[in-house]
């Protein structure tokens, strides 16, 4: 298999789904090399499940999705093989392996997969994990960190092999703005630097407007939008419209009529408990 | 109607298939699991640390808790026998009987079923809890065989464990029976010995083994496989679905242990 080192990601005709329903139908889409991609929807739009088909844990209902001029179906094991030590994946919650160190899970990919000696594999892990801000967190268990923190492991242990392609699902969600703000600085210097092609779900536009070459929307089980940042920026569409600019939508769902639960209907009476002393 | 009738009718006998089925391809996707695991054990020398690990897990940390069944297990065997045989003038056949019943059949077995409550529940439990937060699919995106990591070196050590911790529990099960026959009831010392040597032969001891091999292979599939696929099970998701996995997969495996027990002592004695 050659390798290009800013492979493209082509989706066409692609339907994807658990079992025999489809959450997303008829998606064709590029996700060009070199640059960042921001795939964008709602909540349950089948964004991560999109992630999930491109990565091949699960297999497409219909049509084809080609990395770098490689159709993932054909693709026999030693394909795949080669193919999967050129990704790094950031997962949600960071999948770091909890009976591992963070050193160690960072470590992971270097011992599995190549011929480094450890001296080697250590200054490269304490490296990677410098560049997330978790040099000193070297021989933490993940339980032993907060939620940014795996996260950011998670970013150390996708890069460790300095993959051309880095996708990241939702890099940003459950992340104080200030450290949201360094991962995305930190995607782009990664792009600048490495000339990588990275795929990025998320659903924080502040996220998207910051590192995104490249928009994909996802909403209504279809691709709503592909395009450049500009043109997102740019277009008229109401639902695109709404989203963009944080509009709820027109209440479908009935108003608040009901009186407040009276304390007195609870099984364990607390009214006056905790009031001020008589 | 008749049609709706006749399926109404129909409906047990098609549920009762069904079952049938699932159970026929958990048996064979169980089968393949455990050929793809056996198959890994010798990918690479990386499997030899994680084994030490395992063995250390299975083994060492379960000596402790077959030391205390096996001693108890050999007393009450030494306490009941000796009465049993008391009344028809045999009581010096007694250590024949606690080192054969203990040998034979309830060496391998409670040591079987004793692993499986302490490390064959951990197995599902800590597969199934990597499955539902994504660490199984983290390994299959690094391109790191899930089976092969996770499932081989518990194999490997498994086979490993089970028969020296049988022989374990047979050797201080045949003391505790000596503990109660002789210490506790008076029986005779060389006389309980000798008949423990003479009475036991190769083929009860390679028997004992082969079970003991058996179920190591049997306890870690069924448990390995449980947790593997915590995440298709139809009856509970999330961290539910890891529990009822746990509990499927130690109840399994003492079903299987037992069953394999008559066909393996059908076959070997």
């Amino acid at each position: 298999m050659t390798q290009q080192t800013t492979p493209d990601i082509l989706l066409e005709g692609l339907t994807i789904g658990y079992g025999e329903h489809a959450v997303v139908s008829n998606i064709d889409a590029t996700l060009p090399g070199g640059k960042i991609s921001v795939i964008l929807g709602g909540s349950g739009c089948g964004k991560s499940t999109l992630l999930k088909h491109i990565l091949k844990l699960h297999p497409a209902l219909s049509g084809r999705i080609v990395i770098g001029g490689h159709d993932l179906a054909k693709l026999d094991r030693r394909g795949m093989h080669c193919l999967r030590q050129r990704m790094g994946v950031l997962f949600q919650d960071g999948a770091l392996l909890g009976s591992l160190t963070l050193g160690d899970n960072v470590a992971l990919p270097l011992r599995e997969h190549t011929r480094l000696s450890e001296k080697d594999v250590h200054e490269r892990v304490l490296a990677k994990l410098g560049l997330v801000g978790l040099a000193d967190f070297h021989d933490y268990f993940p339980n032993e960190l907060s939620g940014g923190m795996r996260k950011r492991a998670g970013l150390a242990r996708a890069m460790v092999m300095d993959p051309p392609l880095l996708f990241c699902d939702e890099p940003t969600s459950g992340l104080d703005p200030v450290t949201a703000a360094e991962l995305d600085q930190l995607l782009l210097e990664l792009k600048r630097r490495s000339d990588m092609t990275l795929v990025v779900v998320s659903h924080d536009l502040d996220s998207m407007r910051t590192i995104a070459d490249h928009v994909l929307v996802l909403g209504d089980a279809r691709v709503l939008f592909q395009g450049s940042l500009a043109e997102l920026e740019a277009t008229q569409d109401e639902y695109l419209r709404r989203f963009l600019d944080r509009q709820a939508a027109e209440r479908t769902t009935p108003r608040l009529t009901m009186p407040p639960l009276d304390f007195k209907l609870m099984k364990r009476d607390c009214s006056g408990y905790l009031d001020e002393e008589q | 109607m008749i049609q709706g009738t006749r399926r109404a009718h129909l409906s047990p006998i098609a549920q009762l298939g069904d079952s049938a089925l699932r159970l026929v391809g958990d048996m064979g996707a169980m089968f393949l699991f455990l050929l793809e695991s056996f198959g890994r054990i010798f990918r690479s020398w990386g499997q030899f640390a994680k084994t030490v690990r395992q063995i250390y897990f299975i083994g060492v940390k379960s000596v402790s808790v077959i030391t205390l069944i096996s001693l108890f297990t050999g007393m009450v065997i030494g306490l009941q026998m000796y009465y049993a045989l008391a009344k028809f003038g045999a009581d010096g056949f007694l250590g024949s009987a606690v080192a054969l019943s203990l040998v034979r059949e309830l060496g391998p077995v409670l040591t079987a079923i004793m692993i499986t409550g302490r490390a064959g529940s951990s197995m599902t439990a800590e597969i199934g809890v990597m499955r539902i937060s994504e660490q199984v699919d983290a390994l299959r995106v690094m391109d790191i065989n899930p089976i092969g990591y996770l499932v081989s070196p518990k194999l490997a050590a498994s086979i490993i464990c089970f028969p020296i911790l049988t022989a374990f529990f047979d050797l201080v099960g045949i003391l505790g029976g000596y503990l109660t026959g002789v210490l506790l009831l008076g029986g005779n010392s060389g006389v309980y010995w000798y008949r423990v040597s003479a009475y036991l032969k190769m083929n009860d001891i390679t028997g004992g083994f082969i079970k003991s091999l058996v179920f190591g292979v049997v306890v870690c599939t069924v448990c390995c496989y449980m947790g593997y696929y915590t995440h298709l099970r139809r009856d509970a998701v999330g961290p539910e679905g890891v529990s009822q996995a746990t509990t499927a997969g130690v109840v399994t495996s003492c079903v299987l242990i037992l069953l394999a027990d008559y066909v393996l002592t059908s076959i070997l004695f």
